[in-house]
């Protein structure tokens, strides 16, 4: 399809939308393979830790990052639709909202990043 | 100068939905789950992440240790159930919207609705019939109180 074949050409909010929709449906199928693998306590520690021991790997702490990240961002942008949902003058400043949101998520990733990836890494 | 015409309610409602109200209350619960959601999810975040020595001291005694409290019972269902029906409601609203043939949609719709209603129950099991202390576990892996006598 040619750009010229697209009647709507959405800005940040609709970008916004993409990304509300992409990290819940990451957060939703980790959230069932987060509750399978702690149901393993069930089974025996040694079943439990076992499995909790693959997430203190490098590849499993940088996908943890991106599960932090994908969580924030949705937080945070949930935040925005309710506030737009509610106030006028959300919806007037909607579009500044989303750099915001933005913000809040780099200074979130700031604090968190550092240390996590120390865990990770550095075996501290 | 014209009067707007009186707006009728309608008789039936086209899609043959049979609790007109539905889609309101999800509406809604998407926004209030997802305001305890955030409470929630953070500090489970920041406790299981960023405290002691982040997701290396998660393990067997960590978790044990967490659920001798009632708080963390009482948190990690709360954040279970409010998590799966926020997210499971969620992946309905895509099903709708993507999934054009009415037996792809049935069949993700059950689909999902299983996976949510299991999901929930076997974590509520887990966290309610969870042992700290299960008999004949190496002692190693247990947390210092399965010790105080």
């Amino acid at each position: 399809m040619s750009p010229g074949h697209m009647l709507y050409r959405g800005r940040e909010g609709m970008w916004m939308w993409v990304v509300h929709r992409v990290t819940g449906v990451a957060i939703f199928f980790f959230l069932l393979i987060h509750v399978l693998d702690t149901s393993l306590v069930r089974v025996s520690p040694e079943a439990y830790n076992e499995i909790i021991a693959s997430y203190k790997t490098p590849l499993y702490g940088l996908i943890e990052a991106g599960l932090v990240a994908a969580i924030s961002l949705h937080a945070f942008n949930g935040l925005r639709i309710i506030a737009v949902d509610r106030s006028a003058w959300a919806l007037r400043h909607q579009r500044m909202l989303v750099w915001i949101v933005w913000g809040i998520f780099a200074l979130l990733m700031a604090g968190f990043l550092p240390r996590h990836l120390m865990h990770v890494f550095g075996g501290a | 100068m014209m009067n707007a015409p009186a707006v009728v309610p309608p008789r039936f409602i086209r899609s043959g939905r049979t609790r007109p109200n539905a889609e309101k209350w999800s509406w809604m619960f998407m926004r209030i789950s997802g305001v305890f959601l955030l409470v929630l999810i953070f500090t489970h975040l920041f406790i299981n992440l960023l405290t002691g020595d982040g997701v290396n001291q998660i393990d067997f005694a960590f978790v044990a240790g967490k659920w001798a409290s009632p708080l963390w019972q009482v948190w990690d269902l709360v954040m279970l159930v409010l998590a799966l029906v926020h997210g499971g409601n969620g992946m309905r609203l895509l099903v709708n919207d993507y999934a054009h043939h009415r037996w792809l949609r049935s069949l993700l719709l059950g689909a999902l609705a299983t996976s949510v209603a299991v999901i929930i129950l076997l974590g509520a099991l887990v966290i309610f019939t969870f042992d700290p202390c299960p008999v004949g576990a190496d002692p190693a892996l247990l947390p210092g109180f399965c010790f105080d006598l």
